[in-house]
């Protein structure tokens, strides 16, 4: 429903995106992520047709957005980065006048801006003005806003930036429950964020892809990955550490003053089962076995700081 | 569309700006009639003296509705989601311009009371002042026009104001009484005349004094259209930036 081919934008000598392409499915969550100025917004406002790439380009349900932008604009709910709205419409008369602009007609401008604002949890604020709301109110007219025709594709641009940690989760399960039919992109920098919502996700920086698949694929890229920490109740048994390193798949094992040693694996190599094994076979004393999932701020240091790592 | 000029106007009037607006128009377009231009001693049922401070006035008063037009979307951010509205950007244009002209007709509708009162004082020429005021209606929209690219060019609405004061002065300028004495020894009245014919006064003037002439009308039309096609250009230029 999104297709993005070979997108490339240049502000003077400067190359915000290079020759970006991914494609987005109806029911797809796609987080995009890069450090600040990577290029995220950039490509959003090419798939929005707000910025006319140098070269590639966009097709939205089929339509390019260079070509028919008018279509193609109709199909997507777009909400800026930078929560904008005018600021001295109240709620409502903001919401209405989208629903308007977007083409919707008599009574479907009411009942969707109804519907809209029970759904952000905009009601209770509906005849306020703009400029007198908080910022987590603000960022969910900006999402009201972009909901309000809907639309099948949307595209956010940091859409839970500046809402506390209940309106976040509240604004994921929204953006959850909205994506069964429809297409999603968001850009955020907070990987939790993404590891909760995205189905799948692309990592930017310097405007290029680093990486492109599901966050448990990004995962997976973590040096520890599969690493299992085992905490003893008093002093590591002599020898212990040895054993361990004979078993099938450890790579090496470490051990700290904690009373802590720490099984790295072969490469994709899940040792829980016998690592549980052998110390129940061992009788040892153990407070508790961590099995790591991995850093993902790891993995996305190592992608986009490239040198400095 | 529709939905675009309505929320345009609907701006002028969250805003303090328009009740200022419309009560200085009115306070300066008949003050100056009465006290500048001397509206009494004339002894005509016309409306000249009033008509004849319009290019003045409207050189401040337009540019200061004006200079934010586009300056307050770029603040707002609001710039991104109109062009990515499924509306070209020449009707989003065309809805800043025709709700702002709208407002501005509406304030020179609210001078009624003066051709009320010279029918009252005397027999005015009800076409000559028909003609009057479709003229300054007209130069109003040139002005907007204009003052809507300046505001399109910068951020800053200072900057956009001066500008558009000194290029609406210029155009003034150019057809004043003053002005073009002072420069027909240099030129000529050959070349005079073509200098003084790109100015608002001289096409103005004609059409206050009853004058039908189509090339003033053409002249301010395609004045405003011009600016809006700049207007549209500079737009579309500035997006990324």
């Amino acid at each position: 429903m999104i297709q993005a081919c070979n997108l490339t934008k240049a502000f003077g000598d400067f190359v915000a995106v290079e020759d970006l392409s991914f494609k987005v499915n109806k029911g797809d969550i796609l987080a995009f992520l890069g450090p600040n100025g990577a290029g995220k917004s950039t490509t959003m406002k090419m798939l929005t047709g707000y910025l006319t790439p140098n070269s590639g380009h966009a097709l939205i349900m089929g339509v390019n957005i260079q070509k028919d932008p008018i279509k193609a604009k109709g199909y997507i709910g777009y909400l800026p980065e930078s929560t904008a709205s005018y600021k001295s419409m109240t709620v409502v008369e903001f919401l209405r006048f989208m629903a308007e602009v977007r083409g919707l007609k008599g009574d479907q401008i009411q009942s969707r801006v109804e519907a809209v604002m029970k759904q952000t949890h905009l009601t209770q604020v509906a005849t306020q003005t703009i400029e007198t709301l908080s910022k987590g109110f603000r960022q969910r007219v900006g999402f009201a806003q972009a909901l309000v025709h809907d639309p099948p594709v949307l595209i956010l641009d940091e859409p839970t930036d500046g809402l506390d940690p209940n309106q976040k989760h509240e604004m994921r399960n929204l953006i959850k429950s909205m994506s069964e039919n429809k297409a999603v992109i968001l850009s955020t920098h907070i990987l939790e964020e993404m590891e909760a919502l995205a189905t799948r996700c692309i990592i930017i920086d310097e405007g290029k892809i680093v990486f492109d698949g599901t966050p448990a694929e990004l995962i997976l890229l973590s040096k520890s990955h599969h690493e299992i920490t085992i905490t003893f109740e008093s002093e590591i048994p002599q020898g212990l550490d040895d054993q361990i390193k004979e078993l099938e798949g450890v790579s090496n094992v470490s051990s700290n003053k904690n009373n802590q040693l720490t099984v790295h694996p072969t490469e994709g190599q899940n040792l829980l089962h016998s690592v549980n094994h052998f110390l129940q076979d061992h009788h040892s004393h153990i407070l508790e076995i961590h099995l790591e999932k991995g850093q993902m701020e790891e993995v996305f240091r190592n992608l986009t700081a490239g040198e400095l790592v | 569309m529709k939905a675009l000029i309505k929320r345009e106007l609907a701006a002028y009037f969250y805003s303090p700006v328009a009740y200022v607006f419309i009560v200085i128009f009115l306070f300066s377009t008949v003050g100056s009639t009465f006290f500048l231009g001397q509206f009494f001693m004339t002894n005509h049922a016309s409306l000249e003296t009033f008509f004849v401070f319009h290019p003045w006035l409207y050189l401040f008063l337009i540019p200061a509705i004006g200079m934010g037009l586009w300056a307050e979307e770029r603040a707002q951010g609001t710039i991104e989601i109109l062009f990515t509205l499924p509306v070209s950007l020449i009707e989003i244009v065309l809805a800043k311009f025709l709700a702002g002209w709208f407002f501005i007709g509406v304030a020179l509708l609210l001078t009624f009371p003066m051709p009320l009162t010279i029918a009252y004082l005397g027999d005015p020429d009800w076409g000559v002042l028909l003609l009057g005021y479709l003229g300054s209606f007209l130069m109003a929209g040139s002005y907007l026009s204009i003052t809507l690219v300046t505001s399109a060019l910068t951020r800053n609405q200072v900057i956009s104001f001066i500008l558009s004061v000194m290029v609406c002065f210029t155009l003034v300028l150019l057809g004043w009484g003053v002005f073009t004495e002072l420069i027909t020894p240099i030129f000529g009245v050959a070349l005079t005349d073509v200098i003084s014919s790109f100015s608002f006064s001289t096409h103005f003037q004609g059409m206050t004094r009853g004058i039908i002439d189509f090339r003033d009308i053409i002249f301010f039309l395609s004045i405003t259209v011009g600016g809006l096609y700049i207007n549209a250009m500079i737009l579309e230029a500035k997006k990324g930036a």
